[in-house]
């Protein structure tokens, strides 16, 4: 969602020639015994907006603060922009955070607010008066500057926090949980403001979250975080639809998991034989995995076809087909997910799009037919 | 909160506070009482005001008051910086060389009893004489040192348990916007916490103001606070004079914390709104 | 600025600079006089100005004498005046402690669990005494509980009695004044502890069975437990040490070794026997001090 200024815009991280703009290289923090960040190396380009995401305690937030000169890594280096910077305090560094609880100096009023990082800088007084209000109108707050922080609501509140952190035009800027403390309606509004804001100014963003439908949609690529360590990073396609481990796959969405053995290991497909399952799964690419591993195969519920009639076998023989009852059911309005129980007991998640509004409903413990494509699967062997 | 009113609690609230404000009240009572025997009533010629002159034509008492006023000036100018530079460290910097002892320094004189202080403080005071020539005597010099030390100790609690419920964001965004800590103190810290600044001032010049006994130890001639001439008098029974005094201080003191709390509590209201 | 800036540069710390100030001043103020004060209770009384011997003397061209007396302990310890004196202060204000707790208790209790209008209207008035001076505060008794004073001519009036009680320059007086200046100080660290309880679990008790006075006693005390340390400490610590409250209302036999102190500096001009005595006011009270200070601790680290 997020390079929504096109395909042609190619993707720098891919490129090998393109230097990154912010260097992690191998950045540990512990406090006493406590591992907090684990040897995180990241590269980072301008102009991307990259997400970590992970659960609280996951070391997200901690990166960040090093990144934002607050705590200093007990090993690693940190690189902005061809600088190092690692033990550079946070009123030196060309970075500005955001905070999570916006931070706003409660005795100044927003105009104070916005100025007040230019007033450190001693810019001159005519250009800080300049500067500010044009920040504050792209933010849309221009006839708000005389108020203070605790006469606003909290989405001005937020809006202030990121002109007061833009307004230094800062290498890169560091966003704590930017959208928590909105609610769902503000949250999705404020994700497409921010993305377009981004855009404009072409600030390098670097956003901490636990929310990874936030991820999602303001990314363009998301680093996935769990025990201090980096378990991937990728473009949110990749992320979703390329697991590299069960942890990821997992914690992105909602996955169904089948544990089995390599029956059959060919360079074009593979076939996995799952206990759980009651049945062999066809994948129609390769993997590179020790021939008595026990892997697993995940597939995603929106990839899961379900019938009351048998379906076309998808694959060589009868891969990929299951049979069970509908033990549940939620409707959500634009889709419906079903618990399926299978015969070996494995529960199965499916969600389908309420695309029509008739008879065919399937309902609680209705025998279905489980089906999916011989490319929907994601062998990951941890 | 659906509590029922316990009428155990409620009978004992009234009779704790009438305990409280009984003695208080008779003072101001009777301080417009024409009997020189102050607790008889003389219904012939009171309530009068001739107390209230006399006090206010009284030398003795007007000097001292003078006295206790300038040095409970200076020392809650002084203790509000010392205390204020302790408590923001106690509460910012979890580690540093000396933070037990720091931290037992500006409890202990909280609860030890006056007379210690008092004493080891003159004593100093006679020691440094001896050894380098000041201070000169004891008097207005030695109080106002001797009542900083003590009244710091209260304003560190104070500004201590302020700085524990501030937002640290605040100091980092600054920082994060270019500020440098010290310019971060005092343009973010200090604006901000300035009620209990206030409060800690407030404190420390009330608890030099009423001070007795450190100031007996460490006075000298010539400076005799208003609380000591109070003392020297009433050892020898009531005198309706300090009956005035009483009442004019309660009067005081009165308007004094209506006010402040009035206007700690607006400002305590629009910061709370801006978390 | 820029010096500023060149300064941490090279390490030198802003909070060290913080810290030293006040570190020093108590330091100074603070500590250093208590090692003069035992310095000078193991001095001998002189008639001079000051009105002790010095410790350390020269004695002729190369030779120091170091004069350890230790009389004025041993004068502390066979005189029974001393004792006795020190074991009815800590009798005193044990008692005042256990009286302001019975007293301050359900005050502060009233006043947590009021509705938050009236909760601050109840604190100012609590507040209220403490900031008006505590001299005339124990001053206002002697005019309530003297012979010719208000309570006496009420219970007269009233003819509830027809001669005055004696109850001024007794310990009934003095039990009176300490409890009555101290209350605030039990109430207030209380009052602040109670503050935080979470209410519903009193509820939560209820709801399993619990009679309220039953919640009270297993839930709501037990809670409480460090406020209620806390104000102890702040009552009985120094009201062990108290003078003014002995001096205005106790009348001659009501012994405090607080008292005792001040007519031996100021009195007797017995400033090495006066050390002696804040000497071992002091080692009595470390020990409390340091269990205050440790309950703060606990409560700050709990509250975190």
């Amino acid at each position: 969602m997020a390079n929504s200024s096109g395909a042609a815009k190619a993707a720098p991280w891919q490129d090998p020639s393109a230097r990154p703009y912010v260097e992690i290289e191998r950045v540990t923090k512990t406090f006493g015994d406590f591992k907090a960040v684990d040897d995180v190396s990241l590269k980072i380009y301008k102009g991307e907006i990259f997400c970590l995401l992970g659960a609280s305690g996951c070391g997200k937030t901690t990166l960040l603060r090093m990144l934002g000169g607050f705590e200093t890594p007990t090993s690693g280096r940190i690189v902005i922009d061809g600088e190092d910077m690692t033990g550079v305090p946070p009123y030196e560094r060309p970075v500005n955070m955001m905070f999570q609880s916006y931070a706003l100096f409660p005795h100044m009023n927003v105009e104070q607010n916005v100025a007040f990082g230019l007033k450190q800088d001693r810019v001159p007084r005519s250009e800080i008066v300049e500067r500010v209000a044009t920040m504050l109108e792209l933010v849309k707050m221009g006839s708000f500057a005389k108020r203070k922080p605790h006469q606003l609501s909290g989405g001005q509140r937020q809006r202030v926090a990121l002109a007061r952190s833009l307004v230094k035009r800062p290498k890169v800027l560091l966003l704590d949980e930017p959208l928590g403390a909105l609610d769902k309606k503000l949250r999705e509004h404020t994700q497409f403001e921010l993305i377009g804001l981004q855009d404009k100014l072409g600030v390098t963003f670097l956003v901490v979250t636990h929310d990874q439908e936030e991820a999602m949609t303001l990314a363009s690529r998301i680093g996935v975080m769990d025990h201090g360590e980096i378990v991937q990073a990728g473009t949110p396609p990749e992320i979703y639809e390329f697991p590299s481990s069960k942890f990821v796959a997992d914690f992105v969405g909602s996955v169904n998991m089948f544990e089995g053995k390599l029956v059959e290991d060919e360079p074009e497909y593979v076939r996995i034989g799952s206990a759980e399952l009651g049945a062999t799964i066809y994948v129609s690419h390769g993997i590179s995995a020790a021939p008595e591993a026990t892997v697993w195969a995940a597939i995603r519920p929106e990839k899961i076809f379900m019938s009351t009639a048998p379906p076309a076998s998808t694959g060589p023989g009868s891969d990929n087909i299951v049979r069970g009852a509908v033990q549940d059911i939620a409707y959500l309005g634009d889709l419906s997910i079903y618990l399926v129980k299978l015969a070996t007991g494995k529960v199965v998640r499916v969600t389908q799009p309420n695309t029509s509004r008739h008879a065919e409903a399937i309902t609680w413990d209705q025998q279905v037919y489980l089906s999916w494509d011989t490319s929907s699967p994601v062998v990951v062997t941890r | 909160m659906n509590y029922r009113r316990s009428y155990f609690i409620v009978t004992c609230l009234a009779f704790g506070f009438a305990f409280l404000y009984v003695p208080i009240l008779s003072m101001v009572v009777f301080s417009f009482n024409a009997s020189k025997l102050v607790t008889v009533w003389d219904a012939a010629n009171s309530p009068t005001l001739k107390w209230y002159y006399s006090l206010l034509h009284n030398e003795e008492i007007l000097d001292a008051a003078w006295i206790s006023l300038k040095v409970a000036v200076i020392n809650a100018s002084g203790a509000v910086i010392l205390g204020t530079l302790a408590g923001f460290g106690l509460a910012r910097f979890s580690q540093f060389r000396g933070r037990f002892t720091l931290n037992a320094m500006t409890t202990a004189p909280l609860v030890m009893p006056e007379v210690i202080t008092g004493l080891s403080l003159l004593l100093l005071f006679v020691a440094l004489e001896q050894l380098i020539g000041w201070p000169a005597g004891r008097g207005l010099t030695t109080m106002t040192i001797a009542h900083m030390t003590f009244s710091m100790a209260y304003v560190t609690v104070v500004v201590q348990s302020r700085m524990a419920t501030f937002d640290t964001a605040l100091e980092e965004a600054a920082m994060d916007l270019g500020a440098l800590p010290v310019k971060v103190f005092f343009v973010i810290t200090l604006p901000i916490i300035f009620p209990a600044i206030l409060s800690g001032w407030l404190l420390a010049f009330t608890l030099s103001w009423d001070d007795l006994v450190i100031s007996s130890f460490t006075s000298g001639p010539g400076s005799s606070t208003l609380p000591m001439v109070v003392f020297s008098k009433v050892r020898l029974g009531v005198s309706p004079e300090i009956n005035v005094l009483a009442t004019i201080t309660i009067a005081v003191v009165t308007m004094m914390i209506v006010g402040v709390s009035f206007w700690l509590s607006r400002a305590a209201r629009s910061e709370k709104a801006a978390d | 600025m820029k010096s500023l800036r060149s300064l941490s540069k090279i390490g030198v710390s802003g909070r060290g600079l913080v810290v030293t100030l006040p570190y020093l001043w108590l330091l100074l103020f603070f500590v250093v006089p208590f090692v003069i004060v035992l310095k000078i209770s193991f001095s001998d009384i002189d008639l001079a100005i000051p009105p002790y011997k010095p410790l350390i003397e020269w004695i002729g061209k190369n030779s120091l004498a170091i004069k350890v007396n230790l009389n004025n302990y041993a004068f502390l310890f066979t005189d029974p005046l001393y004792l006795h004196a020190l074991l009815n202060s800590i009798k005193v204000a044990f008692i005042s402690t256990l009286l302001c707790l019975v007293i301050g208790y359900p005050i502060a209790y009233g006043i947590a669990r009021s509705a938050s209008t009236t909760r601050n209207v109840l604190l100012l008035l609590v507040v209220l005494p403490f900031w008006t001076s505590l001299l005339l505060r124990v001053y206002a008794w002697i005019g309530l509980l003297k012979a010719n004073g208000v309570i006496n001519n009420v219970l007269i009036w009233l003819g509830i009695i027809h001669e005055p009680l004696t109850m001024l320059y007794t310990p009934f007086a003095m039990y009176i004044g300490i409890v009555y200046s101290y209350l605030p100080f039990l109430i207030l660290p209380l009052y602040a502890n109670l503050e935080k309880m979470d209410w519903q679990l009193l509820e939560a008790a209820e709801d399993l069975g619990c009679r309220p006075w039953q919640a009270f006693y297993k839930i709501t005390l037990p809670l409480s437990r460090n406020g209620i340390l806390a104000g102890s400490m702040l009552v009985f610590i120094p009201a062990v040490g108290e003078f003014v409250i002995p001096a205005l209302l106790g009348g001659p036999n009501a012994l405090m070794i607080g008292r005792v102190l001040w007519d031996e500096f100021f009195s007797n001009r017995a400033w090495p026997v006066a050390s002696a005595v804040a000497i071992l006011l002091l080692v009595l009270l470390v020990p409390f001090m340091m269990w205050y200070q440790s309950v703060q601790a606990r409560e700050t680290a709990g509250a975190r």
